[in-house]
């Protein structure tokens, strides 16, 4: 194991040798451990039993979360099936169109007990919010303070509306808001679906600023998505703030609202699905989810089987350490091993 | 020039050449061009007088002797007035009327402080890493490009300038408070009659300068006279060449009287000088005053940074000032060497380039694909957005799809670009300085006896100690202290070599003081009786007249010092040559104490009698002759002719008709002195009648005198005056060996390094010193190699390659038939000298010697020119990769130590020449056992790491850009915050790998030395070479998928953000990057554990106050980020992942493939060493080290 170690020896042979400073203005370096260099230290050496050990604790740690993978969740496609059959050949015709009826009902049987509160998530596929291009379309002084109104430089193409003046919030982030809505029920009686808090309070309170409102929001030709409300402020805006926090990967589930009720196994919840938002165009699928959480995050599956599988490598190396060290022993510090010893007669390898 | 040993030298050192100058080749074949290497620049002043008693001033002449000769003949010339420079005496306005020469001040500072910034970035930018930096921070400010924000992307590059500018803005700091402390300095210039104080600076040339005793010279200056009645003034120049003893200087007859002292109100004249140059040795002048035209020399003119010693005050013109005296035209440093670990690294840098090249391609191609997939959904994606619809339908930013394609080339680049690690580069010299401060502070490496404590004087080649393969060694005070000790003498035949004894100490009485010399050496009782006894017998009078001659031939000037006792004085003999001092403390202890030396005469107490002996004329030490002589004028009055030579040069001159027993008998006395490692010297005379006297005395007067060609018309006078001399005897003088030099060298070996003498001696005095400090040993096989012609020296070269490879053949033979491996092999040592050298070198036959030396074990090259020491350096050099490593002392190993990797000055007794030109100095030659052996080691080991772990940890972060950026549609995006990504090499994790590199140890001092074998290690570049980098770089791969992986797979299909994911990247990079150094870290002490610790902790604050900047995207995602259990489950798994592979190999590695420094790791820890160590010795100690007579049979 790790020996601390004072390098004692050293020490009296640098003050021992010279103990009489002979001349004043004597150049020979003072004596200290610092500048000998031999500061006390511990020398960490890879034994067998420190490598044995390792390998077992990492491996017991790591079956630890198997306890955890008792969440549940339940998702749910319907970008395609909330389209008309007969619409199905032009969906980007039926997204677009301000005709057509966009509302679409859908069932979600409850595959397991979710205690409340249950998250309600849309998830959106093939969407690059990560994209350059669009992760830098904003402007993040604007939305905090009505002072940055005019802040627009790093918004384009959606910074000024055809007039010249500021677009609030600008930026392709905020003009591409997701706008589908959902309403659910529960044998016909309706599930309170709590919009408050979806966002972080730390958005809400400090990024986003309660004296700025929506200005000249989706004014221009082209529509990409929600619009805003003009007469509340952004820091009441949740989902405009939930949006906002652009997504790590091209698939990414936003959090849209909660349902404060526990739901049983096998319920039937009926869901009315206001169909907005185009993805047809980029080809991305959408999914509305509903998931509880717990203390580690949301349902995970990877994060267990990684964890096991690490866990097991590490306890199959720790046996095969066990072994090799039984089969090809060796003393640790022997001098015979040193590279100019071994060619010497009587140590054959 | 360190080192001029005027007149004599036993075996005669090679001839020091004034300037390092590089190897011509001409100067390797020709034994007679070495002749023109030799300057001289002291002692060369002869009083010469008809009537000793009372010499006549005008009467009297004097020469700047032969140094002028030296310089390339250039000085044969008269100097034309187009290349001269024309001083008027006194006359400082006239002087500078027409050429406005440079004033006294002197800058030594690079830069002042409007040019600080341009010129020093100028200089910066000469790295072609800082070009690439600079390069791509421009291509980030086009806005098309801008990947990071513009401040973001120059912070790094400016923070290396910086840094970098702030230690040179020190460094000039310092030296311009020194040119200013300089610069004010107040000197006495004559002004209207009388000597005024006025600032050095304000000195200008042609002004008047009086100096005091033990004043420091302002200026270049041509002496008019001074205190002495006959001109001379004592000069003390270590600060020019490092020599402590006394130089003198002389002032011209014609000038003496004409100065303000002596009550004339002004002297005028016109001094017409050479350009200035460099030539510390060299000065060619001539006065015009009083209408006579007076030639200058060397010994004319005083050079600044001297000291006047001896002499209460010296008046001179000056001709050089300021930046033009010959002190500064001297202050140039070392040409810079790399080290070998960066020329190494250089070539992984270009293969880093190339990942970089490759990996930027592949963005780029899978940029291009995808967009050439999806245009048609460009426009129409909400993160695309192509048109801007506002505009009619103008692209926004979108230039078409092979444009963007160029851009995200371009963009890769700036995204990808921290993988040539620009900090590498400022911590490597950081850790230099680091590594050198700990050299330096090394109480193992400090020399008492000379104060001096280890010099780093190149910062860029520390790493280098820890793989030298060759080391080159000069003998004299390297190998031996260069304190000369007499030893034996020889006189008419008889050998007194006897038993010495401390017979008191020898001192003469001068009225009622007692003065004795300085130092006793111990006497033989038997010549000591011989002198005392007082009866006359031929057997006295030959040693009287050996003593005399030991006493008078040479230019020794006695001093004479207080003690605190008043009564008691010292006799202080200062001179040029340690072998001539010798002698004279010598003669002292046998009672022929020289007390007084003027430029006319001596004074010798001859055995209590006091006697002057007028010194008519002086033949210098030349390396043709490799003698030098003396005329005396008697007190009995007769002339006598004093000579002392090496043997070689001797023995043709000596008259042999006579006594030829005593020539024998002389020669195999000088055979066995040299054979025991004692320097030899032949000692004649001869009486002038007065016939001789007088054609001789023409003779040097016209010579003296002579314009042109004067050394050379002297040298014929001195050849002919040198001739069918009797021979007195002979002496030995011991240099003695170094402490702990065998001991140094059996570890040398024991580390496989090889050690090549190197010396100026004779082959019998350098084979016995070799012996004497275990470099030969008796089971050796010696080839020895001593050729007049080039055929013989390829006959031999040829007969000594078949016989070393006939030997190497038996010995394996024996091995194989024995089975017992490697002790059986005959060792060879190679013995050549000089002549056969000038045969070989620069010639077919190089490739012969080099074949014959790298068999052999061993080298000595004896009677080398300094030229030759550098051919042989580069014989290596530029045939194998071996590191070499050259050692010296003298101004005669300048070219070899410049010549080699690694140069190493001794700062001991010969000048300082050799340490100005070294890359490291010290006081002993037994430092380099710690020098090497544990520093070098250290510093390679941590030098080599270091390199490796900056591309490393480099790599990681680049990998783990690169891949997210294969999940943004390949558009670059960085999930790490652009701050992160700038701090990352700043902050992150810069502090531990400087720790590092400076302070681990991966052994002790205490192993190493004791096991020299392990300096291996670096000799065989196990710490860094090409495939441990590629296998560091397929862990980088590993690791930073890992750490990309892990989050990406957890994280997928959730709420996180950009800035959420970002951070956990970031940490888990820093914690994994600091925690792989961690383990590779040999010793935890608390630096260590502070700055691995530290640094983890800064990141941790540095993410979470990026992330508490509101106008941020990222605002407050670090904090919902740990709020849950998958951050912290991610970054364990994400360290353990990704480190198990390397721990696996590494435990693996230490346990069943140990290398040696794992094995003596194992040992330090589990204490079979010390079991080892209580019968061995541990360091070298620090007795002084046998003289060569006990090891002789």
């Amino acid at each position: 194991m790790m020996n601390s170690n004072g390098a004692s020896s050293s020490a009296s042979d640098g003050g021992g040798r010279d103990s009489n400073p002979p001349k004043r203005n004597s150049k020979k370096p003072k004596y200290s451990r610092f500048t000998q260099q031999e500061l006390p230290a511990c020398k960490p050496i890879l034994t067998p039993g420190i490598v044995i050990l390792t390998f077992a604790v990492i491996g017991v740690i790591f079956f630890i979360p198997i306890g955890l993978a008792s969440l549940s969740a339940s998702e749910h496609r319907y970008d395609l099936d909330c389209i008309p059959k007969e619409l199905r050949n032009d969906k980007l015709g039926f997204i677009q169109s301000g005709q057509t009826n966009k509302t679409c009902t859908r069932s979600v049987v409850v595959p397991r007990y979710m205690k409340s509160p249950v998250f309600i998530y849309y998830e959106l596929d093939n969407f690059y919010q990560n994209h350059r291009r669009y992760v830098k379309s904003r402007s993040d002084k604007q939305l905090r303070s009505k002072k940055y109104e005019q802040d627009t430089s790093t918004c384009a193409p959606e910074s000024t509306s055809a007039d010249g003046s500021p677009i609030v919030p600008c930026g392709l982030i905020a003009w591409s808001l997701f706008n589908d809505t959902y309403s659910f029920s529960l044998n016909n009686e309706p599930l309170v679906v709590n919009k408050k808090n979806i966002a972080w309070g730390s958005d809400k309170y400090r990024k986003f600023g309660s004296d700025v409102y929506p200005k000249n929001f989706q004014s221009g030709q082209l529509i990409g998505g929600a619009k805003l409300n003009a007469s509340i402020p952004l820091s009441e805006q949740e989902d405009l703030i939930v949006w906002m926090r652009t997504a790590a990967l091209s698939t990414f589930r936003k959090l849209y609202g909660r349902i404060e009720e526990d739901l049983q196994q096998n319920q039937r919840i009926t869901v009315v699905i206001e169909n907005n938002y185009n993805t047809y165009s980029f080809g991305g699928k959408k999914k509305l989810v509903l998931s509880t959480t717990s203390w580690i995050g949301g349902k995970n599956d990877f994060l267990g089987v990684a964890y096991l599988t690490v866990g097991g490598l590490c306890l199959f190396l720790a046996l095969v350490f066990i072994l090799l060290y039984l089969f090809k022993p060796r003393t640790l510090g022997d001098p015979s091993y040193l590279s100019w010893n071994r060619n010497a007669p009587g140590y054959s390898n | 020039m360190a080192h001029e040993r005027p007149l004599l030298d036993p075996s005669p050192r090679p001839p020091a050449t004034a300037e390092p100058a590089p190897p011509v080749a001409s100067s390797f074949r020709f034994p007679s061009s070495r002749r023109s290497a030799r300057s001289r620049a002291s002692t060369d002043h002869i009083s010469f007088a008809i009537d000793p008693a009372s010499p006549k001033p005008s009467s009297a002449v004097r020469y700047g002797s032969r140094a002028e000769s030296d310089r390339s003949g250039a000085s044969q010339k008269e100097i034309s007035d187009d290349d001269a420079r024309l001083v008027f005496i006194n006359d400082p306005e006239k002087t500078n009327e027409r050429l406005d020469f440079a004033g006294n001040a002197i800058r030594t500072g690079k830069y002042s402080v409007l040019t600080f910034l341009p010129r020093n970035l100028f200089e910066q930018f000469h790295r072609v890493a800082y070009l690439y930096f600079l390069a791509i921070a421009i291509l980030n400010q086009l806005p098309q490009l801008a990947v990071f924000g513009r401040g973001a992307s120059i912070l790094p590059l400016a923070f290396v300038l910086l840094v970098t500018a702030v230690k040179d803005a020190y460094e000039d700091f310092r030296r311009h408070r020194s040119d200013r402390i300089e610069n004010s300095r107040l000197a006495l210039a004559l002004d209207n009659l009388s000597f005024v104080h006025k600032c050095w600076k304000d000195l200008r040339v042609g002004e008047v300068i009086k100096i005091s005793a033990n004043d420091t010279i302002p200026c270049d200056m041509v002496l008019l006279s001074t205190s002495d009645p006959t001109g001379v003034a004592y000069l003390q120049t270590i600060n020019l060449d490092g020599e402590s003893n006394l130089k003198t200087r002389y002032a011209k007859q014609e000038t003496l009287s004409k100065t303000p002292d002596n009550g004339i109100p002004s002297i005028s004249g016109v001094i017409r000088c050479e350009k200035p140059n460099r030539n510390i040795y060299g000065f060619q002048a001539n006065m015009e005053i009083d209408g006579k035209r007076i030639s200058l020399g060397p010994s004319n003119i005083i050079l600044r940074g001297c000291e006047l010693k001896n002499t209460s005050w010296a008046i001179g013109v000056v001709v050089y000032a300021g930046r033009e005296t010959k002190v500064m035209l001297n202050s140039s440093g070392a040409p810079s060497k790399r080290s070998r670990l960066e020329s190494h690294m250089n070539r992984e840098t270009i293969l880093l380039s190339f990942l970089l090249i490759i990996l930027c391609s592949i963005v780029t191609f899978l940029a291009g694909f995808w967009l050439g997939h999806h245009k048609k959904e460009l426009n129409s994606s909400p993160y695309f957005r192509k048109s801007n619809f506002g505009r009619d339908g103008d692209n926004y930013n979108y230039y078409g799809i092979g444009m963007e394609i160029f851009l995200t080339f371009l963009k890769s680049v700036i995204v990808f670009q921290i993988m040539i690690p620009i900090s590498l580069y400022i911590s490597m010299e950081l850790v230099r300085l680091g590594q050198a401060y700990f050299m330096i502070r090394d109480s193992n490496l400090y020399d008492e006896a000379s104060n001096s404590r280890f010099q780093c004087r190149a910062l860029n080649i520390n790493e280098d100690l820890g793989q030298i393969k060759y080391v080159f060694s000069d003998k004299t005070g390297t190998l031996t202290e260069n304190k000369m000790e007499f030893q034996c003498a020889s006189i008419r035949g008889v050998d007194y070599s006897g038993e010495k004894v401390t017979v008191g100490e020898y001192s003469i009485k001068v009225g009622d003081q007692v003065w004795r010399p300085k130092m006793n050496i111990k006497t033989d009782p038997e010549l000591l009786g011989l002198l005392r006894g007082g009866r006359e017998s031929e057997r006295r009078k030959y040693a009287c007249d050996f003593l005399l001659a030991l006493a008078a031939c040479n230019t020794i000037v006695p001093l004479v010092v207080d003690t605190t006792d008043p009564k008691l004085k010292l006799v202080d003999y200062q001179g040029e040559s340690p072998d001539e001092q010798a002698l004279v403390y010598a003669a002292a202890s046998y009672g022929f104490v020289l007390v007084e030396r003027t430029s006319g005469h001596i004074v010798i107490d001859v055995l209590g009698d006091r006697q002057r002996f007028d010194v008519l004329g002086l033949h210098e030490f030349d390396s043709d002759r490799k003698r030098m002589s003396v005329i005396i004028g008697c007190p009995d009055k007769t002339v006598k002719l004093f000579v002392k030579g090496a043997d070689s040069s001797m023995f043709g001159v000596i008259d042999k008709s006579r006594n030829m027993d005593v020539v024998r008998a002389t020669e195999s006395h000088l055979h066995s002195y040299s054979s025991i490692g004692l320097r030899t010297l032949v000692v004649g005379m001869r009486e002038l009648n007065s016939s001789e006297f007088e054609e001789w005395q023409s003779a040097y007067e016209k010579a003296s005198t002579a314009l042109f060609g004067r050394a050379s018309l002297l040298r014929t006078v001195a050849a002919n005056i040198e001739t069918n001399l009797q021979l007195l005897g002979a002496s030995g003088i011991e240099d003695k060996l170094q402490d702990g030099v065998p001991e140094a060298i059996e570890s040398l070996r024991q580390a496989n390094i090889k050690v090549w003498v190197l010396t100026g001696d004779k082959q019998e005095t350098a084979i016995s010193i070799g012996y004497s400090c275990k470099l030969l040993t008796n089971e050796m096989t010696q080839i020895i190699i001593n050729s007049h012609s080039k055929e013989s020296c390829r006959k031999s070269l040829l007969d000594a390659f078949t016989m070393s490879t006939k030997i190497s053949a038996m010995a394996s033979n024996a091995q194989n038939s024995v089975g017992d491996a490697g002790s059986n092999k005959v060792p060879l040592a190679l013995i050549i000298d000089g002549t056969s050298l000038v045969y070989i070198l620069e010639t077919e036959l190089e490739e012969e010697l080099f074949k014959v030396a790298t068999i052999c074990d061993v080298v000595l090259c004896c009677r080398v020119a300094p030229l030759q020491k550098a051919g042989i350096v580069a014989l290596i050099k530029n045939r194998t990769d071996d590191m070499t490593l050259a050692i010296g002392d003298g101004a005669n190993d300048v070219s070899m130590i410049q010549m080699a990797d690694v140069g190493i000055g001794i700062s001991g007794q010969e000048g300082r020449q050799a340490v100005m030109a070294s890359d490291f100095a010290m006081g002993q030659f037994r430092f380099l056992v710690p020098l090497l052996l544990v520093h070098g080691h250290w510093n390679y080991q941590r030098m080599a790491y270091m390199i490796l772990y900056n591309f490393y940890r480099n790599a990681v972060f680049v990998f783990t850009l690169f891949w997210y950026v294969l999940y943004t549609a390949f558009s670059l995006t960085t999930a790490v915050t652009e701050w992160s990504s700038v701090l990352y090499s700043v902050i992150y994790t810069a502090l531990p790998t400087i720790i590092i590199g400076i302070l681990d140890k991966d052994l002790s001092r205490k192993t190493l030395m004791k096991y020299p074998q392990l300096y291996g290690a670096g000799q065989r570049e196990e710490r860094y070479n090409l495939w441990m980098f590629i296998f560091t770089m397929l862990d980088t791969i590993w690791q930073s998928a890992a750490i990309f992986f892990i989050p990406l797979l957890a994280y997928r299909h959730s709420t996180v953000d950009i800035s959420g994911i970002g951070d956990l990247w970031t940490l888990a990079v820093v914690i994994l990057v600091n925690l792989h150094l961690g383990m590779d870290v040999f010793r935890w002490n608390w630096l260590t554990h502070v700055s691995i610790w530290g640094c983890i902790v800064a990141t941790a604050i540095c993410v979470i106050i990026i992330d508490c900047i509101p106008i941020l995207p990222g605002y407050w995602a670090i904090f919902e980020m740990m709020k849950q259990g998958l951050f912290w489950f991610c970054l364990l798994g994400i360290i353990i992942a990704a480190l198990i592979p390397r721990f696996v190999v590494k435990a693996f590695m230490e346990y069943f493939k140990p290398s040696d420094i794992q094995v003596a790791r194992e040992m330090e820890k589990y204490g079979s060493l010390n079991e080892v160590a209580a019968n061995t010795v541990r360091e070298i100690p620090m007795t002084s080290f046998a003289n060569a007579n006990q090891r002789i049979p």
